[in-house]
């Protein structure tokens, strides 16, 4: 990635607005090609972020590179980049077409020019037959299909998405996810997008950035980021997780609440504070005094089981934590009762142990 | 209350609702169409007796005939008042009277609008504040501000002594069309920012983002998007200063000279001073047609584009 232009490359930007840091010292390169997510609650800057690149906000500090050309101040105009927003932003007094060709037009694209790549853009999208359709008349997966095509048109170097399924009920997102995923294939654009689901950004994304007040945590594809979070945020944010507070004994092990030495790796220097994280799914149950001899465990009594149908989610407690472990609904298998003491257990691949 | 005491109340009612029949239903609408009407029947009285009454009186004397006494003859009707405003005096005060109608109208737009949009781009707190300052000036009395605008304009005042400053020599402005057209700005400006205002703040502002990003330049913006969005307030705006100032009386009075007689003046002069009353109606009525038709034009354009 170093010895080809980054698409979008931001080298300690910083925005503040007033007294408030929206954004702090972000490093990121994001290469040509790739859909890029940027994943984070509401208010952590992934917003204000995506309007730098946009041009919407000039950054207070730092460099703001579009492929290798510095774009910091550079007006939304002159930029080569276009933005698909949240709520779509479509003009309600322009019909579809009107919508869709007023890029070209702005560019100054001679008519006839116009009249075709408007018809590509509306066939690319498949809003065929509602190009004399106001905004107002449509629905919304048809207005976004719009904001995609107004967008797309333009032919820019890189595609901006606010939220942009944010809008629409589940099962249209859920369609909309891979269709996007798709045309994003298809048209080869730099797809930049802002989220706060985080099962949206790990289906969809390459790589993905997860932001909290104002800062960039992590950058990695899902799995990375799934697997190996770097801190108790980006674990936490990122799919659901158990987490046992600890600390760093030596390189390979850690020391957890209740005082028990477990085999866990890290490179974080001896006394500081961790967590261990144990995804849900990752854990095993067994009885107490069963546990295979490669395992590491806890013993808790089992408060309750959530029956999700394909999934049993079971809620054990200990004095220090409380635990979920996740089991495939199979036949046969160890199914302990509401009040059993069971133990809860994990191999040494299945554990990360992560800065608190 | 607590749900379960709540209850039964609530069953009770749902029975009420059952047992009404559509007649019951209809006379209730009627009787509060009734009651309606009879609460509005003051603003009703009040309207007909003080402003469609005279208005019929008015019509009639712009068909009566001036005698020679100055009186005016209710028999034979004719229409020689409306063709004496055919006349080279009269129809030139009344395009004097439209050009500078016209005038006003532009220069409040040109001026209000970046106001307008300045004020709809704040935080609610200083529009709130911005939006109290517009309307401040209505608190002084119409008349002494025009006074006020006198003495600004005068021989010794602030605007000559300024061009003396920066050498451009002694600049009679008093007494003069630009004098005028100074003060009908002034007077009517609050009403095009208002509705401009309330245009503008309806926008999406994002919509703006959304153009700009679209490679278009501010200009572009303003014309494709902003423009067209705002056009309900544009227009408003244009009516309510156009309208006004094609009748001002008072600021032409004041501020005006002697050879810039315009329709409002000539109208009182009609009434008061010739004693023609036939020939000051039926240029009332001109004047009341050309703001009936703007008044359309507004509902038409104004109704498209909402």
């Amino acid at each position: 990635m170093s010895d080809q232009t980054a698409a979008v490359k931001l080298s300690a930007i910083t925005k503040r607005f007033g007294s408030v840091v929206a954004v702090d010292n972000v490093n990121v390169e994001i290469a040509d090609g790739e859909f890029f997510a940027l994943l984070g609650p509401s208010g952590c800057g992934k917003t204000t972020t995506l309007r730098m690149v946009a041009g919407l906000e000039f950054p207070t500090e730092g460099s703001l590179k579009i492929f290798g050309d510095e774009a910091g101040t550079l007006p939304p105009n002159k930029r080569p980049v276009n933005t698909v927003f949240q709520d779509y932003a479509l003009f309600p007094h322009m019909t579809v077409e009107a919508n869709v060709a007023f890029g070209l037009k702005m560019q100054r694209v001679p008519k006839p020019e116009i009249a075709d790549r408007v018809q590509e853009a509306i066939g690319l999208v498949r809003l065929e037959g509602l190009e004399h359709r106001r905004s107002q008349q449509l629905s919304g997966g048809q207005r976004q299909r719009v904001a995609l095509a107004r967008a797309l048109i333009n032919r820019p170097k890189v595609l901006l998405l606010d939220e942009p399924l944010g809008a629409l009920d589940l099962k249209l997102r859920q369609e909309m996810q891979s269709e996007l995923k798709a045309l994003q294939r298809e048209v080869g654009i730099t797809f930049v997008f802002v989220t706060h689901d985080q099962e949206e950004a790990l289906t969809m994304a390459d790589r993905i950035g997860v932001m909290n007040e104002g800062e960039l945590l992590q950058v990695g594809t899902p799995a990375e980021i799934y697997e190996h979070p770097v801190n108790r945020f980006v674990a936490d944010f990122i799919g659901q997780t158990n987490l046992l507070d600890a600390s760093v004994v030596s390189n390979d092990t850690v020391c957890l609440a209740d005082g028990a030495h477990i085999p866990g790796t890290s490179d974080l220097p001896v006394g500081t504070r961790v967590a261990v994280c144990l995804r849900p799914e990752r854990a095993g149950m067994h009885p107490p005094g069963e546990v295979p001899p490669d395992c590491q465990s806890v013993v808790g009594r089992l408060e309750g089981v959530r029956y999700l149908g394909n999934a049993l989610v079971y809620t054990v407690v200990l004095d220090w934590v409380r635990l979920e472990v996740r089991r495939e609904n199979q036949p046969g298998g160890y199914r302990p009762h509401a009040g059993d003491d069971v133990a809860v257990s994990w191999t040494l691949d299945a554990i990360s142990v992560v800065r608190a | 209350m607590t749900m379960t005491a709540d209850r039964p109340e609530r069953l009770e009612l749902l029975e009420d609702a059952a047992v009404a029949t559509p007649e019951f239903e209809k006379a209730a609408e009627r009787a509060a169409s009734r009651r309606g009407f009879l609460l509005s029947l003051p603003a009703y009285a009040y309207l007909a007796l003080f402003f469609a009454v005279p208005l019929g009186i008015v019509m009639v004397y712009s068909f009566a005939t001036r005698n020679r006494f100055g009186g005016t003859d209710l028999s034979g009707w004719n229409l020689d008042a409306y063709r004496k405003l055919g006349e080279p005096i009269v129809r030139d005060i009344l395009f004097r009277s439209l050009w500078l109608a016209i005038l006003t109208t532009l220069i409040c737009l040109v001026v209000a609008y970046p106001f307008a949009y300045f004020i709809a781009t704040r935080t609610p707190l200083v529009r709130n504040l911005m939006l109290v300052f517009v309307m401040i000036p209505f608190w002084t009395n119409f008349l002494v501000r025009n006074y006020a605008w006198r003495v600004l304009l005068g021989n010794d005042g602030l605007f000559t002594n300024i061009s003396e400053a920066l050498g451009l020599g002694e600049r009679e402005l008093l007494f003069t069309t630009s004098a005028v057209v100074i003060g009908l700005v002034y007077g009517f400006l609050p009403f095009m920012v208002l509705p401009l205002y309330a245009s503008i703040e309806r926008i999406d502002l994002s919509l703006v983002e959304a153009s700009r990003d679209l490679y278009a330049s501010g200009f572009q913006t303003f014309r494709r998007v902003l423009l067209p969005l705002s056009m309900p307030g544009v227009i408003a705006g244009s009516i309510l200063v156009f309208v006004p100032s094609l009748g001002a009386y008072v600021t032409p009075e004041i501020l005006g000279g002697a050879k810039t007689t315009l329709l409002g003046t000539y109208i009182v002069t009609q009434f008061l001073t010739a004693r023609n009353w036939p020939v000051g109606a039926s240029l009332s009525f001109v004047l009341m047609a050309v703001m009936l038709v703007a008044t359309l034009v507004y509902f038409r354009t104004g109704g498209r584009n909402l």
